[in-house]
């Protein structure tokens, strides 16, 4: 059995809440032995300086396979993931076609244990064909391993559905994800609706579309007592409601990207389209409830809505090219940079964001470092500076708007069922 | 030499642009500097010279990727009264509807020799993103309600010939605001000129945070009527709008017609202009468009001058 010694680390684990420098000890697939030392029969990996963190992981990934091979496929995209610290993915269903049925489930499963790159769990659509009419086989869905249930990319429209989605995963105690927008208010839509769209001329995305949603989506998870998790919340409005909802101890949870926390809609001045995404960068005051809510617990999760397009269809006008980002590769970096370093989170709350919270609410024995677990882990360097080069992204695509940027703290090991699969 | 002759002179060092992509970004200088060899070209023009040869060899190239007669026409003169060659190009007659994407269009034009490309297109940050992808240089014709630089110019030109400045004036922007390219240039460039500017129109289509802007907004003609000294009357933008803002065009035009009545609450020298085409009985009844005050046919004319000023500065030097 291989064994593992990753010495002299600062060992963060929040799903314990330990902070501590100490030796970590790997046998086989699982975690062994907190402070162990060295028998002189182990790899040992020295990490004096770093922090050792449970795998990163990452509840809100498109990964593209099958259908769009051009954007990114399952290879490459956990790739990407592994790149990025992340030991664990979760996979949105938007492909073509959309993964609505067992058969699906298990085609994105084998690719991944083909890529073998990190682990890749399967969100799966909550209606039959993503078209929000009628249910999809969520029992089979489930059986087959899906962990979640979501129509992202849009929004669960009708309220009966989602109120039946709620009620149906009530036996299987999974959430529903949702794109909260109202679709009548961001038609022609391009970018977040206030002073500078008003200067620049594009159309519109009004806060409002994604506050009442949330409402909508808040009360009919209190009415049947269904999990419901919001995905990418990038208003006050929202953040306001899901707080007022989180007192009232309805089961809800939530996410933010991290270009919700750093960018704002001043970037789109530039007309560039790696600023277009969905929901938009929003004004300040919207950043900084977010973070304000990070900080406070009313969000629980750091995703990264890691959102592939080849280039071709991104160099288009700006109403054309599609919305949304890749976050993979650069997602610790800007954690680090723009909520640690300043002071907006701790190390432990901000990686809790990132491995137990996310674990729990997908319902999968992850983000934990606790004897036995599952061996996945994390090499932080905590310090090192360096500069966002697409060119060098594993991913398949390169749309992103943090080319150039310079960051602090990379991975530099990532540790998958006990073996290490990346080292920078 | 012709330039003797109306007094032109070589393209001047201060003007550094490659490209004219907005108002928003020049300065009062450079608006001065495109203003004043407008205003010598329109004085050429009016003088009878047809032909001012200063880009000779050059082309120029209309990619207009929306329906346009009026200045599409204005640019491919305005280039042919500077000795360029012009070609047009519609969206309607390319390989656009073959699949191909715009910055592929544009450079396949650019390799063929081009020196100017002017453009118009639906979407705002279009010419911005052919500027960055050609090496030749590019004039935004109109980038959906994003602006229309070479409209705000002559408009603030046919405002400073007929009033003798811009500074210190109270200039009204009327109507759709929300969808008016011309609405934006006008109202950078009058700003930095120093005007004081309103935005006027229904409650859907003016909103109040242009005031965050230093722009006055009010939703009632009646109320600015006698302080302004000059009303713009802008089109409403029916084919931009995705839900009507106003309950009819009847309602829109009791509220925002310009008519004869409302005329007679103005200043005596109130100037009208109209950026064109207009529909007449809904902004502007016929009588005040075709009445004293109206500049609607010399903004036409200044257009010409201005986009002649525009290309001489940007494809003039040797």
């Amino acid at each position: 059995m291989s064994r593992i010694l990753i010495q002299n680390g600062r060992v963060i684990d929040p799903s314990q809440q330990i902070d501590r420098v100490m030796n970590l000890l790997i046998e086989g697939d699982k975690i062994a032995a907190h402070g162990a030392h060295s028998t002189g029969q182990e790899m040992v990996i020295d990490a004096g300086g770093k922090i050792v963190s449970p795998g990163l992981i990452d509840m809100h990934v498109h990964l593209r396979e099958p259908g769009r091979e051009e954007d990114e496929t399952i290879r490459t995209g956990t790739a990407a993931a592994l790149a990025g610290g992340f030991t664990s993915i979760a996979c949105i269903p938007n492909t073509e076609p959309p993964i609505d049925t067992q058969a699906a489930v298990e085609f994105v499963r084998d690719q991944a244990n083909r890529a073998d790159n990190c682990n890749v769990f399967v969100i799966a659509c909550v209606s039959k064909n993503r078209e929000g009419k009628e249910l999809a086989e969520i029992a089979q869905l489930y059986a087959a391993g899906a962990v979640a249930f979501t129509d992202d990319g849009a929004p669960v429209y009708d309220a009966e559905l989602m109120r039946r989605a709620f009620e149906y995963c009530l036996m299987f105690d999974k959430p529903v994800l949702n794109h909260a927008e109202i679709l009548e208010l961001t038609k022609q839509g391009v970018m977040h609706e206030g002073l500078v769209s008003l200067q620049l001329g594009l159309g519109g995305i009004p806060a409002a579309a994604e506050d009442v949603m949330v409402s909508r989506d808040i009360a009919l998870a209190e009415a049947t007592g269904g999990r419901l998790h919001i995905m990418h919340v990038s208003t006050a409005g929202s953040v306001e409601a899901l707080r007022r909802a989180k007192k009232r101890n309805v089961r809800v949870t939530a996410e933010v990207t991290p270009h919700h926390l750093t960018l704002t809609d001043e970037c789109l001045r530039s007309f560039d389209s790696n600023y277009k995404m969905n929901p938009p960068l929003r004004s300040q005051d919207h950043i900084q409830a977010c973070i304000s809510a990070l900080a406070d617990g009313t969000l629980d999760v750091i995703a990264t809505d890691h959102a592939p397009h080849a280039q071709e269809k991104k160099m288009q006008e700006l109403d054309l090219a599609p919305f949304g980002i890749i976050g993979l590769e650069t997602c610790l970096g800007l954690v680090v940079t723009k909520l640690i370093e300043p002071g907006h989170l701790d190390w432990p709350t901000a990686l809790a964001k990132m491995t137990i919270n996310p674990a729990k609410i997908l319902g999968i024995s992850k983000g934990t470092l606790d004897v036995g677990a599952d061996a996945d882990v994390t090499i932080i360097d905590p310090d090192v500076r360096w500069t966002v080069d697409p060119a060098k992204f594993h991913s398949k695509s390169t749309n992103t708007p943090f080319g150039g940027w310079v960051l602090r703290g990379q991975a530099t090991t990532v540790i998958v069922g006990g073996r290490v699969k990346f080292t920078r | 030499m012709i330039t003797d002759l109306i007094d032109l002179g070589p393209v001047p060092d201060a003007w550094k642009r490659r490209h004219l992509l907005g108002l928003e970004d020049l300065s009062a200088e450079e608006l001065t500097l495109i203003l004043d060899k407008a205003t010598i070209f329109r004085k050429a023009i009016d003088e009878g010279h047809r032909k001012i040869p200063l880009l000779t060899g050059k082309t120029c190239v209309n990619l207009f990727f929306e329906n346009s007669t009026r200045t599409r026409t204005s640019f491919s003169l305005a280039a042919r009264r500077l000795g360029a060659d012009t070609v047009d190009f519609s969206a309607g007659t390319s390989s656009l509807s073959k699949g191909e994407t715009v910055i592929d269009t544009a450079k396949n034009i650019e390799a063929m020799g081009v020196d100017l490309v002017v453009v118009r297109h639906r979407t705002p940050g279009t010419p911005h993103l052919l500027s960055q992808n050609l090496d030749c240089s590019v004039v935004n014709a109109g980038d959906g309600p994003h602006e229309h630089p070479t409209q705000g110019l002559l408009d603030i030109l046919t405002i400073r010939q007929r009033l003798g400045r811009v500074a210190g004036l109270t200039v009204a922007m009327v109507g759709d605001i929300a969808h008016s390219r011309t609405a934006r240039s006008n109202i950078w460039g009058l700003k930095k000129l120093g005007a004081h500017v309103i935005v006027c129109g229904p409650s859907t289509l003016v909103s109040p945070r242009w005031q965050e802007l230093g722009v006055e907004f009010s939703y009632s003609l009646d109320a600015i009527l006698p302080r302004v000294d000059v009303l713009n009357l802008l089109r409403i933008q029916f084919e931009r709008q995705f839900t009507r803002p106003f309950p009819s065009v009847r309602e829109y035009a009791t509220l925002y017609a310009m008519d004869r009545q409302r005329l007679a609450k103005t200043k005596d020298d109130i100037l009208i202009l109209a950026p064109g085409p207009i529909n007449r009985g809904v902004e502007v009844t016929p009588d005040v468009a075709d009445g004293a005050h109206s500049a609607i046919l010399e903004q036409v004319t200044n257009g010409v001058a201005v986009r002649m000023a525009v290309l001489w500065l940007l494809a003039g030097r040797p």
